[in-house]
């Protein structure tokens, strides 16, 4: 039986991204080995005394061959379960699963406000190209995605939270505080990441049109005496979706590492935080399932993109 | 006599190069009237496209309307509103590019793109009226299941089908006016018969107005009342199609009708017993495993001779040329060099075999490195295989300057992108001849190039034959090159050679069946031609 | 530049030239220009503006505007060593890549996709957690995850002059594999390269800035604008701008190279308006 062909392009990128995220498992897991010395010397440091080293080593398992820990170690995630931090002993997948919900709660907060402003920003752009909105908002957006995340953190602080008093400055979500309340005390870390991110949105939406707009076909459109709108809404969006799509796709996958900075500056509870004070305790396998959680997310991203840009794209849809 | 429908007078239109405006189209005058056919026809860069595009008062990012005026059924069509002009556009003034992929929207089937001017755009008719009249033209202009073609996306329709659905979208809203620029160019030629009598018959059923632009005189010899030569911009002259072409005026207009005449005195054969310089024994390619481009291919070249292998796209005339120089090793048979065989793959070959088979590109823009000089894109090849340097390596390639008639004192440290066209492919035959080959390939090496420029060409690589005793291979799609230069002829179709002779037997009957096709499908310089050939290929 | 150059050059372009410049004089001649030494403690915790201190004093006692001068060395010198590294190795590869193809560029392609398949931030985190923190550490761990971007770009541009008929005639003359490259293939891609390398610096610099920011990568007592933020970063809340100068440094920098690039590109592409 012959599978459409839609059909067998999913399963191909299912396929693909599966094949990726067991590739990554390796490199996490076999970048310890990279280490020419001992890691448990090399993360207790010299003082440390035969003892504790072996103590160390026991827990991590170290003294185990490194293909059968990792095997333990991809056996435990595929059941849920991480292995346990060093620092505090306590399970992995508990540790991370708040955390997880937090970053993803701010992360959607950015994108929700980003991406419709970033489309539309760009397709505004693309069509007064040259013009003072055009110049003006390149100027914006390229010292935008120049500067670093925490120096429009720090300047939204001082004037929106210190002077003016408008935002708290500390993004404390308690467990029961509501939606309304969640949506006030993110709103500094939220803008933050809108800023940096819609910069780098338009400026590649901008991009993918006025690439469009020089097709043949588009100049055709013009000559059968189409209005400029009917030009952009029927003949340049339909061909746009994919690359937009693409544009938005990699954009969600920025906010998503963008969100670690941003959670540092503003206290907030999420993942970034908990895997930058494990990379400074050096609790390495709770850094290793951070690295494999934003990994993943990342993957899923991308086949997403992968998945929707298939479904637009008119030459595939047409094959029946 | 009424008014005309089209009246330009003159039209400058500037085009922008850096800071500056340049003029692109200079002063041209121009009056068609209903009905007409007025034949457009120039080399690249004389302003052609241009001045269509000018006559729907559209002009492209970076060229600008500097002065004239231009008049359409008595309106002025420059000071009319965007929107008012925009009313004309695609109703009464349509438009027929030349590369029809590209110019149909690849998310929108045909139909679709076919109904948007009279139904949604211009609100002439409702669309089920619009999809009967589409499958009306689409009859008209010959589309194989008319009925059904409309409801295809472009991707899916080949590109002789492609272009003649886009002539049915262009008389949608049966349009007083219809530009068509180039509109078979990209065809091949038994495609262009096709299209061409296909398009001259929805015309005259039409009785539309059209200006046709191509730089093929024997094309527009077949569509057009009337012709207007430009060159750079201006006109050279204006003439009644059979005027223009028995008695042309101007000395340009006569050098351009010369060129097509040309043909090379034939060589005698070569002696019986006499080995070929290379000889391709039944070759076989292919690029993936079980489907063959090229099958039991095989011919002899000896020096001093010319072989021309024709084919249309997909003849797989380009793959041979990759098995001869190794780039593809063939996946049967042999080449030989002077009896010899040659290693199929290029690693195998050795440096003095890869001298003997040199080969010259078709665009001479991607077959010359931009960043290096003319002295060192000649001075490599010299220094590769014979070592030269210094004194000695500069001579040689200022003795090779001039051989291929360009200045050594003004050339030698330019780059390429200082040169003409035509200059770029001497210099590409020079960078060949540098390596003193036995065989030069020639692949589509005048196409690109306007033919007064491509018949200079020709001459040079034809007077350096003689004096290099060289072999030349000639791939081409053009059958006027063959006659001009060819001493021998391989015709191939889908990857198989389907006849080969010498040029004097292979022009006379009897032809093999796609011999007979190819030669008639190539247009002549009679304005009758085309209807004769159909009539008669109808009648066959 | 001529007179003509000048006035036609955009404004923002000159403008991300002159501090530039300026930077780049900073660091080479910090020593000569600070009123006080890099690491030298001059009076007490948290001096005011002004008066002897420019900038006042850090929690330690040391010159702020000081420590900015030799920042200008130590963070921008340690991001250009980085970046060089990236670069020689991700346009080697991308050469190589393209100029051999078959095997050779399908497993360095997919090695390289895979590489980016993880966020940067997050497996520079990861390695900094295996291999602990220091400045040679950083230099190659941030140098190897940018060389993929770099690889992807020359492998990109490389393969698109490759199939070019020059280089194919190149080929067919017998010419070796790294003659190609070195002479028909390199000079075609300089202006591209060029300008990724000003990208690159700026992606560099944001990223070890970042690190240091975190705290995970340049320590102290070494002068560093990422660092310095985090060392004054509480003072924030109390309506201090200290914090910001040096975020704002170094947001100046990348956004004066983004200009020039920006312009560069802009120039290259042959639009003008």
């Amino acid at each position: 039986m012959r599978m459409h062909p839609l059909l067998t392009m999913t399963l191909q990128r299912l396929g693909f991204g599966l094949l990726t995220l067991f590739a990554i498992t390796l490199l996490i897991f076999f970048a310890i080995e990279l280490l020419p010395g001992d890691l448990a010397q090399e993360v207790l440091g010299q003082s440390a005394t035969p003892e504790t080293v072996a103590a160390f080593r026991e827990r991590l398992g170290l003294d185990q061959p490194p293909v059968q820990r990792y095997l333990a170690w991809l056996g435990g995630i595929a059941q849920g379960d991480l292995g346990t931090s060093l620092a505090n002993g306590r399970e992995i997948a508990g540790l991370l699963g708040a955390r997880l919900g937090n970053t993803l709660f701010l992360a959607a907060y950015a994108a929700a406000i980003a991406v419709p402003l970033a489309l539309v920003l760009g397709l505004l752009a693309a069509l007064y190209r040259g013009s003072w909105f055009d110049r003006t908002v390149n100027v914006a957006t390229l010292s935008s995605i120049s500067f670093p995340e925490y120096f429009v953190a720090y300047i939204l602080m001082l004037l929106l939270s210190v002077k003016w008093g408008l935002f708290p400055s500390i993004a404390d979500i308690g467990p029961d505080a509501g939606l309304g309340t969640m949506l006030y005390r993110t709103f500094l870390p939220a803008l933050t990441l809108v800023l940096v991110v819609t910069a780098h949105m338009m400026r590649m939406t901008r991009a993918a049109i006025i690439n469009l707009l020089a097709q043949p076909y588009i100049e055709m459109a013009r000559l059968k005496g189409a209005s400029p709108m009917r030009v952009i809404l029927r003949h340049a969006l339909p061909n746009a979706l994919a690359p937009i799509i693409n544009v938005v796709a990699l954009n969600l996958a920025y906010l998503v590492t963008g969100v670690v900075i941003v959670e540092v500056v503003f206290v907030y509870p999420g993942l970034g935080q908990l895997m930058v004070d494990s990379v400074t305790t050096r609790d390495i396998p709770l850094v290793q399932a951070c690295c494999l959680v934003f990994a993943g997310i990342y993957i899923l991203l991308n086949l997403c993109a992968d998945l929707l840009a298939i479904a637009t794209n008119p030459r595939l849809m047409s094959r029946r | 006599m009424t008014d005309p429908l089209l009246s330009i007078r003159d039209l400058w239109i500037e085009g922008r190069q850096g800071r500056d405006w340049q003029p692109i189209v200079k002063g041209i005058d121009l009056d068609l009237h209903r009905g007409e056919v007025l034949g457009l026809i120039g080399e690249s860069g004389a302003g052609k496209s241009t001045l269509g595009l000018a006559a729907m008062g559209y002009t492209r990012d970076g060229t600008r309307i500097a002065g004239g005026d231009i008049r359409f059924d008595g309106q002025d069509l420059l000071g009319l509103s965007a929107r008012r002009r925009r009313a004309l556009r695609g109703k009464r003034i349509a438009y027929v590019a030349q590369s029809a992929a590209a110019n149909f929207n690849p998310a929108h089937r045909l139909i679709d793109q076919y109904a948007e001017a009279p139904v949604a755009i211009h609100h002439l008719m409702k669309r089920p009226e619009a999809l009967r009249e589409a499958q009306a033209l689409y009859e008209t202009l010959r589309l194989p299941n008319p009925q059904e073609i409309g409801f295809r996306y472009p991707h899916e329709v080949s590109g002789g089908q492609l272009q003649r659905a886009m002539t049915a979208m262009a008389m949608a809203c049966k349009p007083d006016l219809i530009i068509f620029d180039e509109p078979t160019t990209a065809l091949d030629v038994t495609t262009q018969i096709e299209v061409l009598s296909a398009i001259k018959g929805a015309v005259r059923e039409v009785g539309t107005a059209a200006i046709y632009i191509t730089h093929d005189l024997a094309v527009v010899a077949q569509m057009a009342d009337r012709i207007k030569i430009l060159l750079r911009g201006e006109e050279v002259e204006e003439q009644e199609t059979s005027a223009m072409l028995s008695a042309p005026q101007e000395d340009y207009s006569r050098s351009l009708w010369a060129v097509r005449s040309h043909a090379a005195p034939a060589r005698p054969a070569p002696p019986a017993e006499a080995v070929p310089v290379l000889r391709v024994r039944d070759v076989g390619a292919e690029y993936t495993r079980g489907t063959p481009v090229l099958q039991e291919v095989g011919f002899d070249i000896h020096a001093g001779r010319t072989l021309a292998v024709v084919g249309e796209s997909g003849s797989g005339k380009s793959t041979l040329a990759r098995v001869i120089t190794g780039l593809l090793p063939p996946s049967d048979g042999a080449i030989e060099l002077d009896g010899a065989p040659l290693p199929p793959q290029l690693a195998g070959r050795s440096k003095d075999q890869l001298r003997q088979v040199q080969m010259i590109y078709q665009s001479a823009d991607t077959a010359l490195n931009p960043k290096q000089t003319i002295r060192e894109i000649i001075g490599r090849p010299i220094r590769f295989y014979r070592g030269l340097r210094g004194a000695a390596l500069e001579d040689r390639i200022r003795e090779l300057l001039t051989a291929i008639e360009l200045d050594p004192d003004t050339f030698i440290d330019r780059r390429p992108g200082a040169l003409s066209g035509g200059q770029k492919q001497r210099i590409g035959i020079a960078r060949a001849l540098a390596a003193e080959p036995r065989v030069i390939l020639c692949d589509e090496v005048t196409s690109a190039l306007d033919q007064i420029v491509a018949e200079g060409i020709l001459t040079l690589l034809r007077r350096l034959q003689e004096e290099h005793d060289l072999a030349y291979i000639f791939i081409t799609h053009d059958l006027a090159t063959v006659r001009a230069i060819a001493d021998d002829v391989v015709v191939m179709q889908e990857g198989r050679v389907v006849e080969q002779a010498p040029r004097d037997a292979m022009f006379a009957p009897p032809h093999h069946p796609y011999t007979e096709q190819l030669l008639g499908s190539v247009p002549e310089m009679d304005p009758d031609w085309l209807d004769r050939t159909v009539a008669q290929r109808a009648k066959a | 530049m001529d007179l003509h150059a000048v006035k036609s050059t955009p404004p923002t372009a000159l403008f991300g030239m002159a501090v530039i410049l300026l930077v780049a004089l900073t660091g080479l001649f910090a020593p000569f220009i600070a009123p006080y030494g890099e690491t030298e403690v001059v009076g007490l915790g948290f001096e005011p503006w002004g008066g002897d201190y420019l900038l006042g004093t850090d929690s330690l006692g040391r010159d702020i505007a000081s420590r900015l001068i030799f920042g200008a060395r130590n963070s921008v010198g340690i991001a250009l060593a980085t970046t060089v590294l990236a670069f020689l190795a991700g346009t080697a590869l991308g050469l190589l890549a393209a100029g051999l193809g078959g095997w050779t560029d399908q497993i360095l392609a997919r090695l390289i996709d895979l590489l980016i398949s993880i966020p940067s931030l997050v497996f520079a985190l990861l390695l900094l957690s295996i291999f602990g923190t220091s400045i040679p550490m950083l230099v190659l761990i941030v140098a190897v995850l940018e060389m993929t971007r770099v690889f992807r770009l020359t492998r990109a541009v490389a393969m698109d002059v490759a199939v070019m008929d020059y280089v194919e005639a190149a080929r067919l003359r017998g010419e070796g594999l790294f003659w190609v490259l070195r002479r028909e293939v390199l000079p075609n891609i300089t202006a591209p390269l060029v300008a990724e390398f000003g990208l690159r610096f700026c992606f560099v610099f944001l990223a070890i800035s970042a690190l240091s920011f975190l705290g995970l990568g340049i320590q102290q007592p070494t002068a560093d604008w990422g660092s310095m933020v985090r060392d004054t970063a509480q003072l924030i809340t109390f309506g201090e701008v200290v914090p910001l100068l040096p975020a704002g440094c170094i947001a100046l920098l990348t956004v004066s190279i983004n200009f020039v690039v920006d312009w560069m590109l802009h120039r290259a592409s042959g639009l003008e308006d």
